[in-house]
């Protein structure tokens, strides 16, 4: 059954893509894709397809599939933000993580990556530390909220992977994250 | 490289007139033998004619001029140099036998002039032979042959011969024949493709070695074998590692059996062993690994962020960076981790990627400073700060093997839609003159320079490096 996924994939979104009756369809699959490809690229490919099935069978059905990634994005948040050079957290940002303690408690199957990351301002490979800082901190509060450490690993991509473009404070600070991630294991 | 050229066709013009005063000047510096004083914070490029090489025999036309221009391109690059046009001469000595007419010369104000020829050997092998001639004192300064088994790499001839004719007339080694590896970028900033790449210090003889599927960052030459050592994600959700890539035949290694990410390898001076840093619970520490052994070791302990690690030429210490002090700022070690002492204190600024020079005197490093990026050097101990070339971004030094030439790269600012950071590589000279971009296929960064290639290896290099 799952090996035939693919095809029943492919088929469905080549029936979204040829009929252009279906264009809600198609427009909550570009939507889908935009969200995923926000937070990150490795689930890109997996995340979208799954989304792409789903959209394209109930184009009216609302909300991600729960315990999803894009469940996580969308219903529980899935970053925090961090100051310039900083790995402090804020209150807003320990509620954020708390969510996802809920979210972990919720589906006791899914764990996480906490990818850190930094803005352009900085040089390389002290924002490859900076990014873990930021990853581990996010971490390190989540455990203190009672999640099982091995249920969430950090990696860092300093400043390689922007959230958003250009070089503006606006950017600068949307840059300066810790965003959770539906592990593959 | 214009405002050069443009002077020197004036002070052609001009010293056909002025000729009899200009020759009393040169006549007293031939005495003294032709010297560039390279410390000079601001020095006039030294006039050379370099003639298009002689063919011996057939099949070498195509060498032999295009030898001759790769030899003039460098001297011209860097900046020490103005090879004259040569539009400008008036008689060419028929081979390197024949004693050139230097009263032919003095005119166009040469100081110096180089005559050459390339002939093929047997099994397709090439050589050269060229004189460097003194010509206001009409003495020959050096006289070379040079051969490589392969006319294919006939560009190591032409990068010799240059690094000999800079030697003979600067004092200091050449750089030419050496390569840089580098990271290509390419795509949206959210998605950026970026590919391990190597070339010739010129730009030319480019190659990928990595295919753009996994991101990846610097790199690091061996000074003993064909190997560079860098950063890579081969799966986006495990931390990046550091690894170790044969060139010659794409063998590769993970260094290390680390929990955390490892990042900011480098070699030893002695190639033996890479120092990097592993980041695990929010700590960045230096480690060191021996590359015969695969011992590893421990080198800082503080709960601050440790990175970029350098070793000294002599592999005594070790200067790093390392926010300890509540910011980014310059430490130095020694190589067994004892003494750690912080040697940058101007204030306001942020201090990252110090690189030991390779004459052992200077660190260069990246300063970040009331909003900008910029490149300097210090000496060893802190002392003597210069600040060579600022930018949005300017990140990352890398030493040309004599130590006298920085290469970094430079990165603008990018508008909304991330268009326009162009990240390229440029070089510098150590007075902070003479800043020139490498022309890269694509947008490029994280330069690495090599060591002289003839230099790259290891019964020339000896271990240094305590165990």
């Amino acid at each position: 059954m799952r090996l035939n996924l693919p095809l029943v994939v492919a088929a469905a979104f080549l029936l979204a893509a040829c009929t252009t009756a279906s264009e809600d369809a198609a427009k909550s699959v570009s939507g889908g894709e935009k969200v995923a490809s926000s937070s990150s690229k490795t689930t890109v490919s997996s995340a979208s397809t799954t989304k792409t099935t789903k959209s394209a069978e109930k184009p009216l059905s609302a909300g991600p599939k729960p315990g999803s990634q894009l469940d996580l994005e969308i219903n529980v948040g899935d970053r925090v933000l961090f100051d310039y050079d900083k790995s402090t957290l804020s209150s807003d940002s320990r509620t954020t993580i708390g969510r996802w303690a809920e979210w972990l408690m919720a589906y006791p199957a899914n764990k996480i990556i906490i990818e850190g990351h930094a803005d352009e301002r900085g040089t390389r490979e002290y924002n490859l530390a900076l990014g873990e800082r930021r990853a581990n901190a996010a971490r390190e509060y989540l455990i203190s909220l009672g999640v099982n450490p091995n249920r969430a690993k950090t990696i860092s991509f300093g400043k390689e992977r922007p959230a958003i473009p250009g070089s503006n404070e606006n950017a600068y600070a949307q840059n300066r994250r810790a965003v959770a991630v539906l592990s593959k294991d | 490289m214009v405002p050069y050229l443009a002077k020197m066709i004036i002070a052609v013009s001009m010293a056909v007139v002025i000729f009899p005063t200009l020759s009393l000047v040169f006549a007293q510096t031939s005495q003294k033998k032709l010297v560039v004083n390279v410390n000079e914070g601001t020095y006039k490029p030294l006039p050379i004619a370099i003639p298009d090489f002689h063919a011996v025999g057939s099949g070498a036309e195509g060498y032999a001029v295009s030898i001759s221009k790769v030899i003039s391109d460098n001297l011209q690059r860097s900046g020490l140099f103005s090879p004259i046009d040569k539009r400008a001469f008036l008689s060419i000595p028929n081979s390197v036998k024949e004693r050139p007419n230097f009263v032919n010369w003095k005119p166009l104000n040469a100081q110096a002039l180089v005559i050459g020829e390339a002939k093929i050997l047997p099994n397709n092998a090439l050589g050269i032979e060229f004189v460097l001639y003194d010509v206001f004192a009409e003495q020959v300064m050096i006289r070379y042959q040079l051969s490589i088994s392969s006319s294919k790499a006939w560009r190591r001839l032409a990068h010799t011969a240059a690094d000999q004719i800079y030697k003979r007339i600067t004092g200091e080694s050449g750089y030419f024949d050496t390569r840089v590896v580098y990271i290509s970028e390419r795509g949206p900033t959210k998605k950026r493709k970026k590919r391990l790449s190597i070339m010739d210090q010129d730009g030319h003889n480019h190659k990928y070695l990595t295919d753009g599927n996994s991101l990846v960052l610097t790199p690091r030459f061996s000074p003993i074998r064909d190997e560079i050592t860098y950063l890579a994600y081969f799966d986006e959700q495990q931390p990046p590692r550091v690894y170790l890539l044969n060139i010659e035949n794409s063998d590769q290694v993970t260094l290390g059996t680390f929990p955390g990410m490892t990042f900011a390898p480098r070699f030893s001076p002695d190639g033996r062993k890479v120092i990097m840093s592993m980041a695990e619970r929010g700590n960045t520490d230096i480690y060191v690994m021996d590359l015969l052994t695969l011992n590893q070791k421990q080198l800082t302990t503080h709960p601050a962020i440790d990175t970029s690690p350098s070793y000294s030429p002599d592999c005594s210490k070790i200067v790093f960076e390392s926010d300890r002090g509540g910011s980014q700022q310059l430490y130095v070690m020694n190589s067994n981790g004892k003494n750690q002492r912080r040697i940058s204190f101007k204030r306001g600024g942020r201090y990252g990627t110090p690189v030991w020079s390779p004459r052992g005197d200077l660190i260069a490093f990246t300063k970040f400073y009331k909003g900008s990026f910029h490149i300097g050097v210090m000496k060893s101990d802190g002392s003597g700060e210069r600040l060579l070339t600022k930018g949005f971004i300017v990140e990352g030094p890398t030493w040309a093997p004599n130590g006298r030439v920085l290469m970094f790269y430079r990165q603008q600012r990018q508008n909304e839609k991330g268009e326009g950071s162009n990240p390229r590589l440029y070089s510098i000279d150590l007075t902070g003159h003479n800043e020139r971009e490498i022309i890269t296929p694509e947008d490029a960064s994280d330069p690495a320079w090599s060591r002289l290639t003839s230099d790259i290896d290891p019964e020339k290099i000896k271990k240094i490096c305590p165990d």
